[in-house]
């Protein structure tokens, strides 16, 4: 490099330098903007009721009302709804992944007639929005003595998704045929094929599949809202939702009680972070 | 076929059969069910009865609510959908390089669509409160008299445009997918040539990355058809009908008024919209969305 293109260099630096400056500065105030509404929440949690409508607003509660939230979680049996709610996500991972797992694995690694046209329809299923059957489920299932229980809400999962076996399948089918074949030799049947080789090679596939089933699961409201009728059948979001809508509306007990029931899916979400963020549709072998 | 390819095909139906029969009976057996409900009238008590075309050729064209349904579904896709395209797109442009405390940043823009739901409207409802809510006492701050949002029927649609930004997150996510699957080598090359950040962005970020905006409009579409929770908890259709999306008065027809026929009727009328949309987006795909591994192949 001559002593010329050296000099050029310097107001080059000095540019991408500027950039960078003004992609923080531009990141930060979008992060300002997002985190606002979440410490709005917070903040009026903790509020006494004379700050709640304080004008202008009271950033920071002064004194903190900490008692909010045991006033506001014991209005209404919130720990009964929690223990629903872990009953239905934790059925609902088991049924999606166990489902899914083996359904994928036949979409990706099985040959037969018909697979290809079944295949499409599959992926056609993923359009289908889940109002267009509700209606004719509530009956069959209301046929069934089955409102007002948990398992309309976890059998239908071991019936697999469509979006969650296409995830797999893409997984799957990067498995390298080596492996597989090896295993065949040494005489595994299809089952032990899945548990002895699919499976440990395929464990942040499987871990999305039962994040996203037990956040959808915790997230969930129509369903549990037209299935479950008696109040300790409630599961935390519905319990939430009947908090908003009972007599007049407590703000700080509002906020503290829905803070109380998303931080569990928040936790899960910091504790997963890497397959959320980084490995939803990346879905590789590497690492 | 030989006995090994028999015993494959066999092998795959039966891996396969949890889906399969779960399609008959939780997809194609309802579906049909509610096909034949939509020409009856039922209040799931007696027996239905049947009426014919009744339910789509005079209810439905005689029911103001179902126009006003319509209507606010439609003005709330045509607002929603393209907002969260442009804007998932400008988060995932801004987080896309691996620079020093990115991953904080896209933990912050994804950290709400975690909350979708329950909690996610009852943080708006307060966010928008006309008296203590955030929105309105910075209006105020800067002299502004701020609407009272979700309890006027001329700004309530409006305000659930407005919090829909806070899901851009998962937009993003899939936009970013996206985005690290476009060769650098383009990019050099296109500086080699002298192109600068503008020509780069329209001549090879957007050509790249038409089949990942091909698939958020679709998937955006089919969710802001299906709206429900948010307009539920914050206004439940309310006021005047102004919020009455699609899906919740469909809720309201079968499971409020007992109307399951003419509720079925609705979704299959919902299907249709669905239906046709989608595929109506899958031909213009020819037009705009641009397969990287098409050229390699001719």
């Amino acid at each position: 490099m001559n002593k010329q293109d050296r000099q050029q260099d310097v107001p080059v630096m000095r540019l991408e330098r500027m950039r960078l400056v003004l992609r923080y500065i531009l990141l930060a105030m979008t992060a300002f903007l997002f985190l606002l509404p979440l410490y709005w929440m917070i903040s009026s949690s903790l509020k006494p009721a004379y700050e709640i409508f304080a004008n202008p607003p009271v950033w920071i509660p002064d004194p903190p009302q900490w008692q909010n939230y045991r006033q506001a979680l014991t209005e209404l049996p919130f720990g009964r709804y929690a223990i629903n709610t872990l009953i239905i996500a934790v059925g609902a991972v088991i049924g999606h992944v166990v489902s899914c797992i083996l359904v994928a694995y036949g979409f990706a690694r099985l040959r037969a007639p018909g697979k290809r046209v079944l295949f499409i329809i599959l992926l056609a299923t993923l359009m289908l929005p889940y109002p267009v059957v509700m209606i004719p489920q509530y009956i069959i299932f209301s046929e069934l003595n089955w409102v007002n229980s948990f398992k309309p809400l976890i059998v239908p999962t071991f019936f697999g998704n469509a979006f969650f076996i296409f995830l797999l399948r893409q997984f799957f089918m990067q498995i390298p045929n080596d492996l597989i074949d090896a295993a065949k030799m040494d005489g595994a049947n299809l089952l032990q094929i899945i548990w002895h080789v699919i499976i440990p090679i395929s464990r942040s596939a499987i871990a999305t599949v039962a994040i996203f089933t037990f956040q959808f699961a915790w997230n969930d409201f129509l369903a549990p809202l037209i299935y479950l009728q008696d109040q300790s059948k409630y599961t935390l979001m519905l319990g939430l939702s009947f908090f908003r809508s009972s007599f007049e509306v407590n703000w700080p007990y509002l906020m503290a009680a829905s803070l109380s029931v998303a931080a569990p899916i928040i936790i899960l979400f910091f504790i997963t972070q890497r397959a959320f963020v980084s490995g939803i549709t990346t879905g590789s072998l590497k690492e | 076929m030989t006995p090994a390819q028999r015993r494959e095909a066999v092998s795959f139906y039966l891996t396969i059969s949890p889906w399969l029969i779960g399609f008959i009976l939780l997809t194609v057996g309802p579906m049909l069910y509610s096909l034949t409900l939509s020409f009856t009238s039922w209040d799931l008590f007696g027996s239905p009865i049947w009426i014919g075309l009744d339910n789509y050729l005079k209810e439905m064209p005689s029911d103001p609510r179902f126009w006003q349904s319509v209507k606010v579904t439609l003005i709330y896709t045509a607002a929603y959908v393209p907002l969260e395209l442009v804007g998932g797109l400008g988060l995932a442009l801004l987080v896309r390089n691996r620079i020093r405390g990115i991953r904080i940043f896209r933990t912050i823009f994804y950290l709400p669509t975690v909350l979708a739901g329950v909690a996610f409207a009852v943080v708006w409802l307060w966010m928008l409160n006309p008296r203590g809510g955030l929105i309105n006492l910075a209006l105020e701050q800067i002299g502004i008299i701020g609407p009272r949002w979700l309890l006027d029927p001329d700004w309530a649609l409006s305000a659930l445009i407005l919090m829909s930004f806070w899901g851009w997150g998962r937009a993003m996510i899939i936009y970013l997918a996206g985005l690290q699957g476009i060769p650098d080598v383009l990019y050099e090359s296109a500086s080699l040539d002298g192109a600068n950040d503008w020509n780069k962005f329209w001549h090879i970020t957007i050509p790249m990355l038409s089949p990942t905006i091909f698939f958020n409009l679709i998937l955006s579409i089919i969710n802001t058809f299906q709206t429900f929770t948010n307009a539920f908890v914050t206004t439940d259709g309310g006021p005047l009908d102004a919020t009455l999306f699609f899906v919740l008065y469909l809720y309201k027809q079968a499971f409020n008024f007992r109307n399951m026929g003419y509720a079925s009727a609705l979704a299959w009328v919902l299907f249709i919209i669905i239906l046709i949309l989608t595929l109506v987006i899958f031909q213009t795909q020819r037009f705009w969305v641009y397969y990287a591994g098409e050229v390699k192949d001719e």
